[in-house]
């Protein structure tokens, strides 16, 4: 198999500016700066202006020195979260934009797919925009014509040819645009995040083709966050994160669990967090350890079932005592939405944990058959009550994983996960 | 093949195969013009008589206000004639200008999605344009048999006259779309010089009536050579040509051909991060 791409060393710059308020320079903004900073060229002669500048402009390194190889007939699935560089690459592979570093080199004809339906007209009608879009992309007048036929059938609208776009449901717009982009024949096909659209079993049609333009010994690279997608779709697998390349692996498989296990802060999964730094010192406490563990006390290190009891466990030092110290988690879900909070102060006072000077530990008891399948974050939080955080999940919070997987129910008709954040049986 | 064939993408290296790109996307300039004359008169009443009303209702109110209530000069050439003969050019100018200064900011989603020359956006719009402008042109024809009014062989020379309007167009064009992406203000300048540019340039009157010693200040815009070619093509003798002045003309709008595409150009590879 020869090499396809080689990207080598990549990378790509941004400067973010801040306090700014336009979305696009004024010519305004560049002759009032630039008259002043030809008047402090007056003043001061022999300083140099720049550097005396307040630092209104910050360097953001949208990729740093990513640097791998695509072979022919790889099917790469890129993965991050959000920010991590996944479009900023794909753009520059695309040549919609320029690296500030590096170099890469492809060989054959690349065809984009950024986003679904650029340059569709809505005026236009879906025949019109059939060759407007295919001619975006990259196909010649006698190409599309040849494959009219086959992309019309593909998106289903023979009926709505003539009716502009503007008509379309979403779902149609979505197929005729997909439709053109899958019968672009490059040597690789680049795609991002397109399949979020459209219902399942169009999804799955978008799927079968690209998979197909795969076997053909064509060259795919794919964007997603699906990662059901990438399962089926990738034979190798590119991690990304804050722009820095951190795995190449063709063993998808592990790599997706390794990508979903992944924390906001750590990079693995990591269901305890210890104050190795000292940090959130407070006259009143100060956290020692906040993890998550199984009945024998053992800090949970792969999926939970769903039918065994977990535990949070707080670990702090006691300082001084306060009548009005709270202490507790906030329970998140893999969208980051919260779910509850649990504090040492919820019940009747007399049921409050006894709280002494020196090493304290806290226990509370997630219950089982209690949360769906997924991925949770627990936060801490740890204050005075209506007077002070020390801790405050979402702000400055530590954070702390875990995650159930089966054990949902011992029915022989429920035996996979039902929808809803709460799977109590 | 295409197969074999390497790109590097490099910082700053993202114009080694710009014409030959240029060429390789040759249909979508086609069909990017294609689409906006399609889009533009789309649910409209009338249509494509717009772009046959707009010049005859311009021209009616010039020769008018010029030549019948002003009463300036027409060198016994009918006044609709003279006042068209340089309407042509300019609204083709004015057009280009408008659409393709604009056009950039218009594609901003395809700027930022798709690869292709950028400058196929600008130039397109001209193309557009240009649609307009044989448009036009027949309806001068009509105009001119109407006044039972016969051109000479000189009119062969027009493609060459249109070729400078072209240049003049597609220049200014690639200067405001290029500086659009980067400042806004350029969306507010250029409907104002086109307004601007009617008055001063010999639309409405002819450009002898430009007193001997401001003439060659008055070539300095690049249009006057270009309205100037164009009445001397299809008027004849009646507007003889100030040969000094055109060469003038004639050479800013090239420099201002190249300014522009070299402008543009540098520009280009930041059109995307910064639009």
């Amino acid at each position: 198999m020869s090499t396809i791409i080689t990207v080598d060393n990549l990378g790509k710059k941004y400067i973010l500016h801040h306090q700014q308020r336009e979305q696009y320079t004024a010519l305004r903004d560049v002759i009032t700066t630039g008259i002043a900073t030809f008047g402090k060229r007056l003043i001061h002669p022999f300083r140099n202006v720049r550097d005396t500048e307040p630092a209104s402009q910050e360097e953001f390194w949208a990729l740093k020195e990513v640097s791998f190889e695509v072979n022919q007939g790889d099917r790469i699935g890129i993965i991050g979260r959000n920010g991590a560089g996944k479009s900023t690459l794909l753009k520059i592979l695309s040549r919609i934009t320029e690296p500030t570093t590096g170099q890469v080199k492809i060989k054959g004809r690349v065809a984009s797919l950024l986003e679904v339906g650029t340059g569709f007209h809505p005026e236009l009608t879906g025949r019109e925009n059939i060759f407007l879009n295919g001619a975006i992309l990259g196909m010649g007048r006698a190409e599309i014509k040849k494959k009219f036929d086959e992309i019309v059938d593909f998106a289903e609208i023979e009926k709505f040819l003539d009716t502009p776009v503007k008509r379309y449901s979403s779902g149609m717009y979505v197929r005729l645009a997909f439709a053109v982009a899958a019968h672009l024949e490059p040597e690789i096909l680049i795609v991002d995040e397109v399949l979020a659209v459209g219902d399942a079993q169009f999804q799955k049609k978008c799927l079968g083709k690209m998979e197909a333009v795969g076997k053909e010994g064509r060259t795919v690279l794919f964007v997603s966050h699906n990662m059901g997608a990438i399962e089926n779709l990738c034979s190798r697998i590119i991690l990304l994160d804050k722009g820095i390349l951190c795995q190449n692996s063709a063993e998808v498989r592990s790599m997706i669990t390794r990508y979903l296990n992944w924390g906001s802060e750590e990079k693995i999964i990591s269901s305890s967090w210890n104050n190795d730094g000292n940090k959130y010192s407070h006259p009143v406490m100060q956290p020692l350890s906040f993890s998550v563990v199984d009945t024998q006390g053992e800090p949970v290190t792969t999926a939970v079932l769903n039918d065994q009891p977990i535990f949070v466990v707080i670990r702090a030092f006691m300082v001084q005592l306060d009548p009005s110290l709270s202490v507790g988690f906030a329970l998140y879900n893999e969208d980051s939405e919260l779910l509850l909070w649990s504090l040492t102060t919820d019940g009747p006072e007399n049921s409050w944990p006894k709280i002494e000077p020196g090493i304290v530990e806290l226990r509370c008891a997630l219950p089982q058959r209690f949360l769906n399948e997924g991925i949770y974050r627990l936060e801490l939080n740890a204050g005075l009550h209506c007077t002070e955080w020390f801790i405050r999940p979402t702000y400055n919070s530590p954070s702390i994983y875990f995650e159930i997987r089966g054990g949902l129910s011992d029915s022989p008709l429920w035996m996979w996960a039902r929808p809803g954040f709460l799977a109590p049986v | 093949m295409q197969e074999q064939q390497e790109l590097i993408i490099k910082p700053g290296m993202g114009t080694l195969h710009y014409w030959r790109d240029i060429w390789r996307y040759r249909e979508l300039f086609f069909f990017l013009a294609w689409r906006d004359i399609l889009v533009r008169y789309k649910q409209t009443a009338i249509g494509i008589a717009w772009s046959v009303l707009r010049p005859l209702a311009t021209m009616l109110v010039f020769s008018i206000v010029f030549g019948t209530l002003a009463k300036l000069p027409s060198n016994g050439v009918p006044y609709p004639i003279m006042v068209y003969a340089a309407m042509l050019p300019w609204q083709f100018f004015a057009n280009s200008l408008t659409e393709s200064s604009n056009s950039l900011i218009d594609n901003a989603n395809l700027l930022t999605k798709v690869y292709f020359p950028r400058l196929i956006v600008p130039a397109g719009s001209v193309i557009v344009s240009l649609v307009d402008f044989f448009i036009s042109l027949v309806i001068l024809f009509g105009i001119m048999a109407w006044y039972h009014f016969i051109p000479d062989i000189r009119m062969l020379l027009l493609p060459l006259f249109l070729i400078l309007a072209f240049l003049a167009a597609f220049g200014a064009g690639l200067w405001f779309s290029a500086l659009n992406v980067q400042y806004r203000d350029f969306r507010y300048v250029v409907p104002f010089l086109v307004q601007f540019g009617l008055y001063i340039s010999p639309v409405g009157f002819s450009s002898a009536i430009v007193p001997e010693k401001w003439r060659m200040l008055y070539f300095l815009n690049p249009m006057v050579g270009v309205i100037d070619g164009f009445r001397w093509a299809i008027l004849g003798d009646a507007f003889p040509v100030y040969w000094p002045g055109f060469a003038l003309s004639a050479a800013l709008t090239v420099l201002m051909f190249i300014g522009g595409l070299v402008y543009f150009r540098n520009m280009e590879r930041s059109f995307a991060d910064v639009i």
